[in-house]
């Protein structure tokens, strides 16, 4: 099992590599001159002066190789807007960001797989079509949507709870900050919990479809006992969906973001993309994208554990 | 058990077994009645659909309850089995009546050890701690002769081959040492030389541990291998039963002398393989009368009126050989010698 974990650590590795350069490629072949957004109409000959400041009149490979030697060493550069540090603006981002996919990822895997259970092992009964009819509403439902009416609804009509930002507490462990996530939250667990519902079931009612469950039950172990080992078996397939959506809320949702004004890494984005703000955008887009993979390792690794059947070579 | 050995330990009376769907009701076990003695084994002989596997099932009543209509009495070590709740049930299930699945793939659960599935079948029914449930559980892998048994109790199904599966599906039927095996074609899915290996060490275990086994199978040669009695069914019902010498040798029934003729053993290269024509009734709307009728080279206007009853004529050791054909009321000396089967 160790000699497994640092192989697939080392195989992490290239992907790096290649996700930085994409990262690079996509940044710099987009239109648009970064220095000129900034500044504004001025003088010819200042842009030029500083785009040589800046770097960006090397050749591509060079600049890459430049940029990349500069994250190897945790320096990801100076936004060109603010003149902040890169990282630290990431670091604050990325906390909110993780604080509400966390919670989201919570509140949806666990409503996701308890009514996917129920709808598995109730499967045809009115209870099952209700589950799956909400879980297609769930997935084809935009969420941003979802995030206005929560709004509407709880903020503007009742006045329940705030719309936006992440309040003014100090820590994010107050009962200002969590109030603050809450409406987030549930927007963004509406599509995991619906995928994850779904996954469940086809799951839960393939397995009971086996034989080994009425072998299991010839053995006169208990129903409990019996679901035990249906869940252990559901295990490895719903790990792996949950892993893809629990790294995907950790990227965070610009369009959700956007709507409750919560200062995570989507709203960084989505203003570094307005403002050109190629060294904000490169490190943003690196983190999301070191997320994901190493989401995927341990994903991958949880799996093995998981599924005895997963080659370990 | 408390039992004497004359008084059966297994009976079963008048059991009908019908599936209800939206559709039709599929009448898959149509009064079949039979006892069985302690140490005893009987053959089930049949047909995919006959209801051979059904009937087997309904013993242990894992048939999907919702979809299942079940009539008669089964009485299994003094269990009336379909008066049981589900506790009481979940008690039987195990230690006074076990089950070897067909296809050992399928029926072991594939992310937990075998020496795990054979320590938690026991200890469902045993207060044992774990360390003396391993221990429990490599003695069973030994019992059946489970080479290095001590490195595969950690093994997972997929690793052992479809033979060691098999092994250890019966190590998990014997973990809390029952007093009926059912057997549902356990060697079907295995190749044939692991075929007959299966085959002796059943026959082994039920001898030295004195269990009765029910063994179904569709394969004439493997029921007459392991079985006292056998009983050839069709369409629901047990069309003859009788020692396994009267049977095999002295068929009765049109249908078991079919069976009995389309064999690919014995046959002369270049002859024609002969076969009983038609196929087997749909359950769902069972002809009147014989089921085998339709198909019966001997078919006469009584065999489509009613069911015939079943007729008695002589024996072996005791073990009645009764058929239901309305054939051998007349003339019950028939040895039927001539198959009524076409090319």
């Amino acid at each position: 099992m160790f000699q497994y974990i640092l192989s697939r650590l080392l195989y992490t590795f290239p992907i790096a590599i290649g996700v930085s350069l994409i990262v690079f490629a996509l940044v710099h072949l987009a239109p648009g001159d970064p220095l000129s957004a900034v500044m504004g109409e001025v003088d010819q000959t200042m842009i030029a002066e500083m785009r040589a400041s800046f770097g960006y009149d090397k050749p591509l490979p060079l600049q890459y190789m430049t940029w990349l030697g500069s994250v190897a060493s945790g320096e990801l550069g100076y936004s060109l807007r603010s003149g902040q540090a890169v990282l630290e603006i990431l670091l604050s981002a990325a906390a909110n960001t993780i604080a509400l996919g966390v919670l989201a990822s919570l509140l949806g895997f666990s409503v996701g797989i308890a009514a996917g259970m129920f709808a598995g092992y109730r499967n045809g009964t009115w209870l099952d079509k209700v589950v799956s009819a909400s879980a297609i509403a769930g997935v084809s439902m935009p969420h941003y949507w979802l995030a206005i009416v929560l709004v509407i609804v709880f903020s503007v009509e009742w006045g329940l709870l705030p719309a936006v930002g992440a309040g003014s507490a100090s820590s994010m462990f107050s009962w200002e900050s969590f109030q603050h996530m809450i409406l987030p939250t549930i927007a963004l667990s509406a599509i995991p919990c619906a995928i994850v519902a779904r996954t469940t079931r086809a799951c839960v009612m393939e397995i009971l479809s086996m034989e080994f469950v009425e072998a299991l039950r010839a053995r006169g172990l208990s129903e409990s006992r019996i679901t035990l080992h249906v869940t252990r078996n559901a295990l490895p397939t719903v790990l792996a969906v949950m892993g893809l959506q629990f790294a995907n809320l950790l990227g965070g949702s610009i369009l959700v973001e956007t709507v409750f004004a919560w200062p995570g890494t989507g709203s960084v984005l989505n203003q570094a993309i307005f403002d050109r703000d190629i060294p904000v955008l490169q490190g943003t887009i690196l983190l999301l994208a070191m997320f994901f993979v190493v989401t995927n390792l341990v994903i991958d690794i949880l799996q093995t554990w998981a599924d005895p059947r997963v080659s370990r070579h | 058990m408390s039992q004497a050995s004359s008084a059966p330990l297994v009976e079963v009376d008048d059991l009908c077994v019908r599936f209800v769907g939206p559709d039709a009701t599929v009448s898959a076990v149509n009064g079949v009645s039979f006892a069985l003695a302690p140490g005893e084994v009987l053959g089930i002989l049949g047909e995919s659909g006959s209801g051979k596997s059904v009937t087997l099932r309904a013993l242990m009543r894992l048939l999907p309850h919702r979809k299942t209509r079940m009539d008669g009495r089964i009485t299994i070590a003094g269990h009336d089995i379909l008066r049981l709740d589900a506790q009481a049930l979940a008690r039987v299930r195990g230690p006074v009546v076990a089950m070897v699945f067909q296809e050992p793939m399928t029926a072991l659960d594939p992310v937990f050890t075998i020496g795990q599935q054979i320590a938690e079948a026991i200890r469902t029914h045993e207060s044992i701690d774990g360390v003396a449930a391993r221990r429990r559980a490599l003695e069973l892998l030994e019992l059946v002769q489970i080479p290095s048994a001590a490195r595969r109790l950690d093994a997972y199904p997929h690793q052992l081959s479809g033979g060691l599966r098999q092994r250890a599906m019966i190590a998990i039927a014997l973990a809390c040492r029952p007093s009926v095996l059912l057997a549902d074609e356990p060697t079907t899915a295995l190749d044939a030389t692991v075929q007959i290996q299966i085959l002796l060490l059943l026959r082994t275990l039920q001898r030295e541990l004195g269990m009765a086994m029910i063994f179904v199978t569709h394969d004439l040669g493997v029921a007459a291998e392991v079985s006292h009695r056998v009983a050839v069914m069709y369409a629901g019902r047990f069309v003859e039963t009788g020692h396994v010498n009267d049977v095999v040798k002295r068929p009765s029934h049109p249908y078991t002398q079919g069976l009995l003729g389309s064999t690919v053993h014995g046959v002369a290269k270049g002859t024609k393989l002969s076969t009983i024509p038609g196929a087997p009734p749909n359950l769902a709307r069972l002809p009147e009368g014989c089921s085998f009728a339709p198909r019966c080279g001997y078919a006469q206007q009584a065999c489509r009126v009613a069911v015939p009853a079943q007729v008695e004529e002589g024996g072996t050791s005791g073990v009645p050989h009764l058929t239901r054909c309305v054939r051998v009321q007349a003339s019950s000396a028939a040895c039927g010698t001539t198959v009524p089967t076409t090319a």
